[in-house]
């Protein structure tokens, strides 16, 4: 058993043990601690996966941002102590069964047992590996195709990638260029996500300015007469 | 201890998945609800991340998306929480069950 696959059953085990614990306890500070193992869990998996810049902005955006906010939003709230918000125990046998079949149907759904063959990350060639995940997002994001030298998208058969380069820099692209599966399929007609990206950005400002108008401190309005 | 595979991941998946939706729905903290969701979009993104690594059609695509289901779950935690704050600042408790001032 090699370092990664190690790696993966402890990043698992990891993820899923907070998972649940954030299911199972009752104390809300708990279920906090609890999520924050759960999605740096989650933020490793990413990582496994070779996706380091959703990794990183997993771990920035959601451990950094979104747990402290949800932290804050649990101390603002604070209960009192003969406030009980607990649920009684045949909502909680009920709530098992409910999980156990849907985890069964979800499980059975993508077990490895109904598949001939079990699907396995393609190959990738030597100095074909990814360089940067960070510099393929950007590009897809800004749609500034092959603005980089790691125009890896381009097949061999295409010619040279840009003619109006001088010799050393298409030197340079054809450097890192192969023939790889992996390299024909990403050479197809790529897909440019400059507006979804507006979108989300302009969603994200339109958010701010709603949460902080529903979250703002209400001034009491005091009739002039109660005044003394 | 096999080698993990495609479907190591999507059972990961599932399994945060199913934590959420039993969070989301045995949780009476407003706030226990809103983690219920976090998990559900988690199980989500772990498929979407496992797609773009399994499939080399989807490697940039999965990871995109993978993005905005980040980028969008912070924005529904801003707003969710300003809902419970005002909530909370209405009817001092966050317990669900007591937000029933619309129903007929």
């Amino acid at each position: 058993m090699d370092l990664g696959t190690t790696l993966f059953y402890v990043l698992a085990l990891l993820t899923g043990v907070s998972a649940v614990g954030v299911v199972v306890t009752q104390n809300i500070v708990r279920a906090a601690a609890f999520l924050l193992f759960a999605l740096a869990g989650v933020a490793g998996i990413f990582f496994h996966l070779g996706a380091d810049f959703v990794g990183a902005t997993q771990l920035l955006v959601y451990v950094g941002g979104t747990l402290v906010l949800v932290v804050f939003g649990v101390m603002l709230t604070a209960q009192g102590p003969f406030i009980n918000l607990r649920i009684s125990a045949v909502e909680w046998a009920l709530a098992a069964g409910v999980a156990l079949v849907l985890f069964g149907v979800l499980a059975i759904a993508v077990a490895p047992g109904w598949r001939t063959t079990a699907p396995q990350p393609p190959a990738v060639a030597a100095g074909d590996e990814n360089p940067a995940s960070s510099i393929v997002l950007g590009e897809a994001l800004l749609g500034v195709e092959k603005a980089t030298p790691w125009a890896r998208r381009r097949t061999t058969q295409d010619g040279p990638l840009r003619a109006d380069l001088p010799a050393e820099a298409q030197q340079l692209t054809q450097v890192t260029t192969t023939n790889t599966p992996a390299a024909t399929a990403r050479g197809r007609t790529r897909m440019v996500y400059v507006l979804p990206f507006e979108i989300v950005s302009v969603h994200l400002l339109v958010v701010l300015i709603g949460a902080a108008y529903l979250a703002r401190a209400k001034r009491r309005r005091v009739a002039p007469e109660q005044l003394p | 201890m096999t080698e993990p595979g495609l479907e190591h991941y999507l059972i990961l998946g599932a399994l945060l998945f199913t934590c959420g939706v039993v969070c989301m729905a045995t949780k009476r903290n407003a706030i226990g609800v809103l983690m219920g969701v976090e998990l559900v979009l988690n199980g989500a993104t772990v498929n979407f991340v496992a797609f773009a690594r399994y499939n080399p059609v989807f490697d940039v695509e999965g990871q995109i998306f993978a993005l905005f289901v980040i980028v969008l779950a912070a924005a529904e935690a801003a707003v969710a929480l300003a809902i419970v704050l005002n909530f909370y600042n209405n009817h001092l408790t966050v317990d669900v069950d007591t937000a029933e001032d619309l129903k007929g």
